[in-house]
């Protein structure tokens, strides 16, 4: 194989901006709307996380599948990015945890990637210029075909008010067959991360997952102590009917929201959620705990923020703040055990900094004495 | 803001003169400190013996201290001062162990003194072994197997428990000093002597061996509030058996999943916490088992370090200024990260690039000691090089460290390439040797355990490397071709070598294919937000992000990797030049390539290239930025041997012209130029072969001093006393530099008195800025050898005819800016030996010992100023002696005898100060680590010393003279004066005996004793030296 001489591929923005690089991965095209994620490790579960579904991430850490892939970093049973964009993929991958390397992996699930771009200058792109829609293509391209790519990037779907729940929630219910002692605790997938459901359950949690569009009232029948909302793709202002059984489930359960759950919560009590201009995703994010006045370093990835004051009567308090750029981080209801964080406290990958909130949320789920009596929320510790 | 007010006045112990292990990172820490408690309101004292830093220098810290970093000189300075709290975390493990000390003694507290940035216990915990281990089973982080041991008994015996290999860590002491691994027992035996004696408890800790191991290292930051990040994670190339610090090391880790990561991160944090460092930075190595990913901690540093050091230039977060700010009570929150104005100190940097460190090391000085590494640090210096991937980045670091790394073993059969496999500095060499001879990865990672990643990586560029000679005559590549052999990091040079062309050519054809590089910024964000802070590299990418701006600018050289002959006063120079011409209105701009420096601080100059100082490198900066001028002559060797090739490219050199430097250093045209000024010199010449080198050694007759033209530091310096012996000098030279260079050839004046001058000229007018009389009799390295200013035996018409030498050779030479020249005076005749248009290794202690930065002067010279301006127009009279005393490495090399000679070998010095030149010459000694007694026992060995034997036992010491019948005996003595040279010196060093080795010093050490022996030894700060009255009348040597 040649290092000077490699597989074309290009890169086309909607806004007509062209970079060129190298083929890797499955040979094909691809669009979708450019993020950049700023973790240095943690490739895998990036591609395998559901909330980049419809998108192309790419790295800012120049390289790129080092140490392999491994069936224990699946944070879901497939890749849900649509593309890969990297400075360089290892050709040579070294880790007793890998079970496989990068481009093979990606071949297998069909991920078209391209390697060779300059990912720093892209990612300047994107701060600058906001998030944008764009196309990976194998192979050379001339002008036209420049034009033709542009063209595709542009005609492609917004992600803005779209609901993409349906695309990445699991099809039926399961619960896990372990920990049938612990109190139960169902999860709403809104296209869930795995890691979510091993910290419920390393923190003494019977998990069941449901499907995005379970009724506020099946939820009720499986006898739950405790509701969480997970994290998922898009724009949280797109599944409405979430919204409505959020709403409805509030104060009947003790509650916690990861990412667009959190986000989901600030819709379902009337507040309002708007799109940040390149989004926050890596795993390097510090974020104050305002009630304790400590600090944690935060995994992040979303595009979209709950606006705190539009949500009215003040039915919630910001618990955490984002000490870049003051966005809201976390928050807790006023009288009821719910709580959020828009951050992810299960990290893969990122810091461990925040799995507090897990043993919290078990707390509060054992507190709990049955969905008649509703605790006050305690801020303490929040 | 909770930062404290309880405490006003801050002491920062300084690091003392550079030694293996404890480097410039530490002038880079500590000034860093000093500039940010200023910032923040607080009066800051250091004490610091080492006058060749940037810290010392008086503007740095309110009172500057160049005292010896002793119990003792540390007390004084807080009786004169009255500091209310004490500050030891940024001066490496001598801080640390003088601020134990200080605590154990109780002077601390008898003073009032809080420590800040570390407590007591800390640095017990984090520094004991046995503390460290129990702390770490508390918390369920493993260790490797290893028991604390106090005798050699006990260590036999604990060792059959855990087999060979094991390793042996000395407490306490710096570089792991002592330490080493064991293969066998009789090694075993040699290493736990020497460890128990270096500790200064007298343990070590013997350990399982986990060689082979992935090495990292963790940089870590704690605030009051308990807030932890980790700034940066290092994984070393080589693997565990190789000290981080001769290791080749990368930033970020390379071969850890994010689970791994975290769980190293979760430790680090762990261990911060349980360990107690309240505040700032702490350093902490991991071992990882590649079979499973087992995970031990080896150590933790509770203070600022080397790494710390390579961390903040490889992410641009200012390690020791956060910490140092940490310490006085801010929060990391509240701190702005500087870069991006916007966001705050606690996060945790993400880097869009490869960083890669390589060390240098000096075992060409030490040509009988082994180059096999091991648990002690036995490098110099280091380069560290940016690029976008490792390949890039591997490949700038190798072409930064200036020695020929990719072809050392071009012509080396496979056995001999086998035999070097093994942890030593050439094994990179050896191994990319062995993957172009078709070598596997998976065969070279059993045979060296390097990560196969590594491995795979090296294999790419091999493969690069046929690809490109296969393509050869580079004219007609394409520009697809250029971009990737740019971007996989070949230099021109290399491109050229590859190809057989001409390296002028390859830039010609690139140029004209449109490949430059592009700059990238060190942001420590990723791009995430927008940076201000102008530290930059080069790549070959698409978009360029540093726009040249429209001021007026100039390009500082640096003085690239610290090495023997070219340290951190180099270095020092710079920093000056670059400060002397932002004042004067330019834009300052740094080229360098070394970590350790306060020079690749991103805010000493406006704009910093972290680049390899080569020509092709520097001239891409130069055509990017379009200097007004570019200055060559303050950073050494290193970027004074580009000046031909860049003047040849049209670069406008500031200061000296190129053909005046060659002038000087032509030996030819040096001497003719001496002949027709009429300054006589010893007689010699320079020859161009083996055969002419013969000629003129029979002509001046020997002894003869012979060395290679243009080599720094009196590399491969000599003196010779038959043809034999100039024959096997020559094949060694020849052997060593490439392209066979000139010899120099000199009578050896012996038993002349060797004077260094120091003079700036401006074109109008020249001053001598001081006469360093050595101490040592010539023949001795200058760098090597003691010397003192105002000179002491020099009678007055020496005195005048040295200085209207200097003025002569100045003038005559053309030199702008700063020149040196060396004299030997022998029954009154002077006679000039060599001289240098450029800043020497004593510019930084002569300007502390007159009170005149001279490097600034250099600088503005350069700019264009005259020396009436800047306010210098006759040699300064200091009311005061200054003497300089050198510290050299010898205990690090098994074996080698502490001699001095005309090879310089000394790593640092260290600076005393007194209006009496004895006792200046006794504190530079305590300075320099030399414990001189004040009783007990004397021993002399040599003839003539019976005098000296006389007034030592008036002063009551126990005298007694000639070799000891057991070697053991030296270990009772507290002073041994051996000037025959016999193995008691060795004996002496590894016992720590103060020791000297030659007459002059006998006689120098006597009667600095004398002079010691019941008065107070006073100290003073740099800010007081040259005001009226701190001192009566003009200094008198007699």
């Amino acid at each position: 194989m040649s290092l000077l001489h490699k597989p074309r591929a290009v890169l086309a923005l909607e806004d007509g901006t062209v970079y060129y690089g190298y083929a890797f991965g499955f040979t094909g095209r691809t669009v979708g709307e450019v993020v950049f994620n700023t973790s240095m490790t943690g490739y895998q579960e990036i591609l395998t996380d559901p909330s980049y579904h419809g998108q192309i991430v790419t790295m800012t850490y120049p390289h790129i599948g080092n140490y392999g892939v491994s069936v224990y970093d699946m944070e879901s049973n497939r890749p849900y990015a649509r593309g890969f964009i990297v400075r360089e993929f290892s050709r040579l991958s070294s880790n007793h945890r890998a079970h496989q390397d990068l481009a093979s992996f990606m071949q297998q699930y069909e991920i078209v990637g391209i390697e060779g771009v300059d990912t720093r200058a892209l990612t300047r792109r994107l701060r600058t210029g906001g998030v944008v829609k764009g196309v990976i293509h194998h192979g050379e391209a001339d002008e036209a075909l420049e034009a033709d790519l542009v063209a595709q990037a542009r005609a492609h779907e917004d992600i803005d008010g779209r609901d993409m729940t349906p695309e990445v929630t699991t099809p039926l219910p399961y619960a896990r067959p372990t920990f049938r002692d612990n109190p139960r605790v169902v999860v709403i997938d809104f296209g869930i991360k795995h890691s979510i459901v091993y910290k419920l359950e390393q923190a003494g949690a019977e998990v069941i997952v449901v499907p995005a569009q379970t009724t506020p009232a099946q939820i009720m029948a499986l006898d739950p102590y405790g509701l969480v909302l997970s994290n998922g793709p898009g724009d949280p202002d797109g599944p409405k009917y979430a919204h409505d059984t959020v709403w409805q489930l509030l104060g009947l359960l003790p509650t916690y929201g990861i990412c667009m759950g959190h986000q989901l919560l600030g819709l379902a009590v009337g507040g309002r959620t708007y799109k940040l201009k390149h989004g926050h995703h890596g795993a390097n994010t510090p974020v104050k705990n305002v009630i304790t006045g400590e600090v944690e370093i935060t995994s992040q990835n979303h595009n979209y923020a709950v606006d705190i004051d539009s949500i009215p009567g003040r039915q919630f308090v910001a618990t955490h703040v984002n000490l870049n750029d003051g966005t809201l981080e976390g928050m807790a209801h006023q009288r009821y055990p719910v709580f959020s964080v828009q951050y992810h406290p299960e990290a893969s990958p990122g810091p461990h900094d925040a799995n507090y909130l897990f043993r919290r949320f078990i707390s509060e789920v054992n507190a709990f004495e049955g969905a008649t009596a509703v605790p006050a929320v305690s801020l303490d510790g929040l | 803001m909770p930062r404290r007010d309880d405490i006003h006045k801050i002491l920062i112990l300084g690091s003392g003169p550079i030694v293996i292990g404890q480097a410039a990172e530490f002038d880079y820490s500590g000034t860093q400190a000093c500039k940010a408690l200023r910032g923040a309101g607080y009066e800051v004292v250091l004490i610091n013996a080492n006058p060749a830093t940037i810290m010392t220098d008086p503007e740095v810290a309110d009172r500057t201290y160049v005292e010896p970093l002793t119990p003792e000189f540390v007390e004084k300075v807080i009786l004169a001062e009255r500091p209310d709290a004490l500050l030891p975390t940024l001066g490496g493990q001598t801080a640390l162990n003088l601020a134990k000390a200080l605590h154990e003694s109780g002077v601390l507290v008898r003073h009032g003194v809080r420590l800040i940035g570390a407590n007591y216990d800390a640095i017990h915990k984090g520094e004991d072994r046995q503390a460290f281990q129990q702390a770490m089973a508390k918390i369920g982080i493993k260790t490797p197997a290893g028991k604390m041991i106090g005798s050699l008994d006990e260590a036999l015996e604990f060792v059959g428990s855990i087999g060979y290999p094991a390793i042996i860590r000395p407490s306490f002491t710096l570089g792991g000093t002592g330490g080493g691994i064991a293969y066998d027992e009789r090694e075993f035996r040699d290493i736990v002597r020497q460890g128990l004696h270096d500790s200064p408890v007298h343990t070590v800790l013997v350990e399982q061996s986990v060689l082979g191991w992935k090495e990292y290292e963790l940089e870590v930051m704690r605030d009051v509030n308990d807030t932890v990040v980790i700034i940066c994670s290092i994984e070393n190339l080589d693997p565990m058996g190789v000290h981080t610090g001769d290791s080749i090391t990368v930033a970020p880790a390379q071969t850890l999943s994010d689970k791994e990561y975290q769980e190293l991160r979760d430790h680090s944090i762990a261990i911060i916490r349980e360990i107690g460092v309240e505040t700032g930075g702490s350093n902490i190595q991991f071992a990882v088992n590649p079979e499973n990913g087992d995970v031990i901690v080896i150590e933790m540093n509770p203070r600022v370090s080397r790494s710390s050091a390579l961390a903040s230039k490889a992410t641009g977060y200012p390690i020791a200024k956060i910490a140092a700010l940490l310490a006085v009570g801010y929060h990391l929150d509240e701190l702005p990260n500087d870069i991006t104005k916007e966001t705050k100190a606690a996060f945790e940097p993400s880097i869009d690039y490869v960083v890669t460190k390589i060390p240098r090391f000096a075992f060409e000085k030490f040509p009988d000691t082994s180059d096999a590494l091991g648990t002690q640090m036995r490098s110099v210096g280091e380069v560290m090089a940016i690029g976008r991937t490792f390949k890039e980045s591997l490949q700038k670091a190798m072409r930064s460290l200036e020695l020929d790394v990719r072809h050392a073993f071009a012509d080396v059969d496979e056995p001999a390439l086998e035999a070097a496999l093994y942890g030593n500095p050439r094994r990179l060499g050896a191994v990319l040797e062995l993957l172009r001879r078709g070598r596997s990865v998976a065969l070279l990672h059993e045979q060296t355990a390097i990560d196969p990643w590594f491995l795979g990586q090296l294999r790419e560029i091999v493969e690069a490397e046929h690809e490109v000679a296969a393509l050869g005559d580079p004219s007609s590549w394409k520009w697809e071709t250029w971009r990737e052999a740019k971007r996989l990091g070949f230099s021109d040079a290399d491109l050229a070598r590859l190809t057989g062309v001409d390296p002028a050519r390859v830039r010609a054809w690139r140029i004209a294919k449109g490949q430059m590089p592009v700059y990238k910024t060190v942001d420590t964000c990723a791009a995430e937000f927008e940076a201000y802070t102008p530290y930059h590299y080069s790549t070959y990418e698409w978009e360029d992000e540093v726009r040249a701006s429209t001021r007026r600018k100039v390009v500082i050289l640096g003085s690239g990797p610290n090495r023997i002959g070219q340290g951190v006063e180099f270095d020092y120079a710079t920093v000056h030049a670059v400060w002397a011409l932002r004042e004067a209105g330019f834009e300052a701009i740094m080229v360098n390539s070394n970590p350790e420096t306060v020079s690749t601080d991103y805010d000493t100059a406006d704009r910093l290239y972290f680049e390899p100082l080569t020509f092709e490198d520097v001239l891409n900066i130069v055509e990017h930025e379009r200097p007004e001028g570019v200055i060559v002559q303050l950073g050494g060797q290193t970027p004074l041997k580009l000046a031909n090739a860049l003047q040849a490219a049209g670069v406008p050199l500031w200061g000296t012209p190129a053909h005046a430097i060659h002038a000087a250093e032509d030996r030819d045209a040096f001497h003719e130029l001496c002949t027709r000024l009429g300054i006589p010199q010893p007689a010699g010449g320079v020859a161009r072969d083996a055969a002419g080198a013969k000629r003129l050694a029979h002509e001046v007759g020997y002894p003869a001093m012979v060395r290679p033209s243009y080599v720094l530091g009196g590399r491969a310096m000599r003196v010779v006393r038959s043809d034999g012996e100039l024959e096997s000098y020559l094949r060694e030279v020849y052997a060593e530099l490439p392209d066979e260079p000139s010899i120099l050839v000199d009578a050896f004046v012996a038993g002349a008195v060797e004077v260094d001058v120091d003079a700036l000229c401006d074109g109008h007018r020249t001053v001598v800025a001081g006469i360093m009389e050595h101490v040592e009799a010539a023949g001795i390295h200058s760098g090597d050898s003691a010397c003192i200013t105002p000179p002491v035996t020099l009678a007055d018409e020496t005195i005048e005819r040295i200085t209207a030498y200097t003025v002569q050779l100045a003038e005559a030479i053309g030199v702008r800016g700063l020149i040196n020249v060396q004299y030997v005076i022998k029954d009154g005749e002077v006679l000039v030996i060599e001289a240098n248009p450029r800043a020497s290794r004593t510019v930084p202690y002569l300007s502390k010992a007159i009170g005149h930065p001279l490097a600034k002067y250099a600088a503005l010279i350069a700019a264009g100023r005259t020396l009436e301006e800047i306010g210098l127009t006759e040699t300064p009279r200091p009311a005061f002696y200054s003497v300089k005393e050198a510290v050299l490495p010898f205990l690090k090399f098994r074996g080698v005898q502490p001699l001095l000679g005309p090879e310089m070998r000394s790593t640092g010095e260290s600076m005393g100060i007194s209006p009496d030149p004895y006792l200046a010459y006794y504190k530079a000694q305590l300075g320099a680590n030399v414990k001189l007694p004040r009783e007990g026992r004397v021993r002399l060995i040599g003839e003539g010393l019976e005098a000296l034997a006389r007034r030592l036992a008036v002063l009551g010491f126990e005298v007694v003279t000639g070799a000891p019948a057991d070697l053991e005996e030296i270990a009772g003595d507290a002073l041994l004066i051996d000037v025959e040279h016999t193995p008691a010196l060795r004996r002496a060093l590894e016992e720590g005996v103060a020791y000297v080795t030659t007459p002059e010093a006998a006689t120098w050490t006597t009667t600095a004793l004398e002079r010691a022996s019941g008065a107070e030894l006073r100290v003073w700060a740099l800010q007081d030296l040259h005001r009226p009255g701190t001192f009566s009348g003009a200094a008198t040597a007699r």
